[in-house]
């Protein structure tokens, strides 16, 4: 292990650790955007729009994230639709993203009984306050550990966007692997940096499920 | 109707060595999947059992799988150990190496899961009525554990099969490197092929793992 060349390398992971949480945050936020109203829509059982969502649902959980990535950079300027690297990165992660939040959101939501929602009404609440008062924040909580496993799972995936020359912590270890064969400390950076985004989220995770584990429990 | 670069798939024998690069990837799933699902129920037994040594040590494997992107697992292996150990090592080995050692973890985890799901009085019961341990493994506690156990198993196929599409960043010749190969070769006939080939390997994988994901889920509300 060369030390020197570590510190020579550090800043270049720097800069691709910043890319890749950058990337990935947008990405998780709109899909947690993209889940939220697909669980809406399968959860008040909106006409048309269900089936749409329900095959939105299918098909992006049964695809890998590459080869969605593919096809949005490669395959759609084809036919006229051109963006950059970075917003086909983000948009793969909330096309893959969306329907692994709105599967936890969905589960949360149908885990509250029936009885909830009538004795909601009973006290006289209409349908929105019932959902803002009383279904969400049950639901929410114990949609939880899964929404924070999806969320680490989206971070990983994000190492996917170097196939895109997108130039994230993959990419560069990659490249410098590719131009110095100083193959050790360029995997151990990555090694490192990939520890110091997903263990912090990873605690993080686990202190929020404790923290919001009040719904339904004990009862 | 602009040319989408579909007729691209007929010409020659690009449809079959389209599926022969998709009947690569899914063999490196299923070698791993075969290997890892008995190492797996291993390790989660173990990982249940009283041994805290065993314990601690398994706990540390789990959490070092489970928190690296597979794809920095890739290239550990196939970058990181060929350089330190100078072996020699396929792109294919590696990604079944790297794959049983995850789905081996994720296994364990299900696995333990499921048994830790078993409550006490299952246990406890089974002893009332006068049942030895061994009795009380193989007539209640194995039984509901399987049964909670197989849809959670082959939902890991389908990620397994989803995770290897990973493979082709090491060099391996799977659908999407053969997808490249054959946009390449046509790029002045149809240069609008990238489109429909990509879209042609994202309907494969597709017809891949959704038939196995509605199993999982018919069998998980059975």
């Amino acid at each position: 292990m060369d030390w020197n060349v570590i510190a020579q390398y550090l800043p270049l992971y720097k800069k691709a650790a910043w890319l890749t949480l950058r990337l990935g945050l947008a990405g998780i936020v709109i899909a947690i955007v993209v889940g939220l109203v697909c669980a809406l829509v399968q959860y008040y059982k909106v006409p048309v729009l269900r089936r749409i969502v329900g095959a939105y649902i299918e098909l992006s959980r049964n695809t890998p994230l590459l080869v969605q990535l593919f096809f949005i950079y490669y395959g759609l300027p084809k036919i006229g639709i051109k963006t950059n690297a970075e917003i086909c990165g983000i948009a793969g992660l909330a096309f893959l993203g969306g329907s692994y939040m709105a599967e936890a959101f969905r589960s949360g939501l149908e885990s509250i009984e029936p009885i909830q929602t009538e004795s909601a009404m009973s006290l006289g609440m209409d349908h929105a306050q019932t959902m803002r008062y009383i279904i969400l924040p049950q639901a929410m909580s114990i949609s939880v550990p899964a929404f924070v496993a999806n969320v680490i799972f989206l971070l990983k995936e994000t190492s996917v966007f170097s196939a895109i020359s997108l130039m994230d912590l993959m990419f560069t270890a990659k490249d410098l692997i590719g131009l110095y064969y100083k193959t050790t400390e360029c995997l151990f950076l990555l090694v490192v940096f990939y520890l110091l985004i997903l263990l912090p989220v990873s605690l993080l995770g686990s202190w929020l499920e404790r923290r919001l584990r009040y719904a339904g429990f004990g009862a | 109707m602009p040319d989408l670069g579909l007729n691209v798939l007929f010409k020659g024998k690009n449809a079959a060595r389209l599926l022969g690069g998709l009947w690569v990837a899914l063999r490196i799933s299923l070698i791993s999947v075969v290997i890892s699902i008995p190492l797996g129920i291993l390790l989660g037994v173990l990982m249940s059992g009283k041994n805290p040594i065993v314990k601690a040590i398994l706990w540390v494997y789990l959490e070092i799988i489970r928190i690296m992107p597979q794809m920095v697992l890739l290239f550990l292996v196939f970058f990181g150990t060929t350089r330190a150990w100078g072996w020699d090592l396929s792109g294919e080995t590696a990604s079944i190496i790297v794959f049983v050692l995850w789905g081996t973890a994720e296994m364990s985890d299900l696995v333990r899961g499921a048994l830790i799901s078993i409550p006490k009085h299952q246990y406890e019961s089974s002893e009332a009525l006068g049942l030895t341990k061994g009795q009380t493994y193989l007539y209640i506690i194995i039984p509901q554990t399987v049964r909670r156990l197989i849809p959670l198993s082959i939902n890991l196929i389908t990620r397994m099969i989803k995770t290897t599409s990973l493979v082709l960043m090491i060099g391996v010749v799977e659908v999407l490197k053969v997808a490249q190969q054959i946009i390449e070769a046509n790029r002045m006939s149809s240069p609008n092929a990238a489109f429909g080939i990509y879209l042609v390997v994202f309907l494969l994988y597709f017809l891949a793992c959704w038939p196995i994901s509605l199993l999982a889920s018919y069998l998980e509300k059975k």
